[in-house]
């Protein structure tokens, strides 16, 4: 029984490492016809526990990274390289999200980082309740970057807050270059959009102009950064944007 | 498939009002849902007919309003309604546009006794 939120029953989810799960029911009764007055966004519970995240993440100065994309672009890989070629510059934690297997944790276990696995069972997002207890269990330093590598999915995250500082969409050149107009919520959503695989370009007709004008048809902000974890062309870019981040957080 | 966590979001609000109102019958829900939002209506549609199921919202009216895209164009001033979230200002052609109307998704109202 989850004493902090309140929380209701979250599917098939289960937690690696510390965690831990709850379910409870409620139904009242009683009489007489009246309209009620709601006007409460649907999402507005996910929104409070998202809210409350993103205080404790302020309070201790953790830049989180919602990592959002397609199942493929590169994710982990991204973070493999990011934590390894980074590390002793700023200490890092990671939550892992996917349908199944710890496989993506034991990648980023390997690099010598801290993770949380989250298995969602069926489900197609990671929401605000299963953050908040992968970050109970985990207690991710002060000053630290916490990176949350999302389902792969480049539809249903998009509607769930986790409390990140920055969500940061990320495209590979081997998808088409009107993604962001197939799904311009995410692009809509995101701060920062990593083109990633960017060595594979002389192979794929991949337009990484006509991608990045697309991307700023759905939302004129988004930062864009073009990097290849398996040469590391623009990664330089990527880590001043991390610490940028970190030593200038009132500015983010 | 997000539409049925949005389904049972919903459920959990209406029950919540109904019993806070101590009713034990809901006859009637209005909602609004952007045509810009994230959700498919077909698919939220079947969600529904699924995520209802024993609750307090089996048997009561849906009404939905959908609520039609708006922006405002920050180069030229103009407000447009808005179709497609790629669409460009139909005046300068710009890109520089925020969006504020359609992306709407809420409870609105319920009749319960």
């Amino acid at each position: 029984m989850c004493a902090t939120c309140g929380c209701d029953s979250n599917g098939h989810v289960t937690m690696h490492e510390p965690g831990h799960h709850h379910e409870h029911n409620d139904d009242h009764s009683h009489q007489h016809k009246k309209i009620v007055d709601v006007e409460q966004d649907v999402l507005h519970e996910n929104n409070l526990l998202a809210q409350r995240n993103r205080g404790y993440f302020d309070a201790k100065n953790i830049l989180a990274l919602n990592l959002v994309s397609s199942p493929g672009s590169g994710k982990t890989s991204l973070l493999e390289r990011t934590l390894t070629d980074m590390k002793g510059e700023l200490e890092f934690a990671v939550i892992e999200g996917d349908q199944q297997t710890t496989n993506d944790a034991d990648r980023i276990h390997a690099t010598g980082t801290k993770v949380v696995q989250i298995n969602t069972g069926k489900g197609c997002h990671l929401d605000a309740h299963m953050v908040m207890h992968a970050v109970q269990g985990m207690k991710p330093k002060e000053n630290s970057v916490l990176f949350i590598e999302n389902v792969g999915n480049l539809v249903c995250p998009a509607m769930f807050d986790l409390g990140e500082k920055e969500r940061v969409v990320i495209i590979s050149v081997t998808e088409g270059d009107d993604k962001p107009l197939k799904y311009p919520d995410m692009f809509y959503s995101s701060t920062l959009c990593i083109i990633n695989k960017t060595d594979l370009l002389p192979y794929v007709p991949f337009d990484i102009e006509k991608v990045k004008a697309n991307a700023k048809k759905i939302n004129h902000k988004l930062e864009i950064i073009e990097v290849s974890c398996t040469n590391g062309e623009g990664l330089q870019q990527w880590y001043g944007w991390l610490k940028l981040k970190v030593l200038l957080p009132e500015m983010a | 498939m997000h539409e049925l966590s949005i389904v049972m979001s919903i459920v959990d609000i209406a029950q919540q009002q109904a019993a806070e109102a101590n009713a034990t019958i809901i006859e009637e829900i209005e909602m609004d849902i952007g045509c810009l939002s994230t959700i498919e209506i077909n698919a939220f549609e079947f969600a529904w007919s699924q995520g209802v199921k024993q609750t307090l919202l089996e048997h009561a009216i849906k009404k939905i309003n959908r609520i039609k895209g708006k922006a405002n164009c920050s180069d030229c001033d103009t407000v447009f309604a808005l179709e497609n979230m790629y669409d460009a200002c139909p005046v300068c052609g710009g890109h520089l546009i925020n969006i504020t109307e359609g992306k709407e998704l809420r409870v609105k109202s319920l009749v319960v006794c």
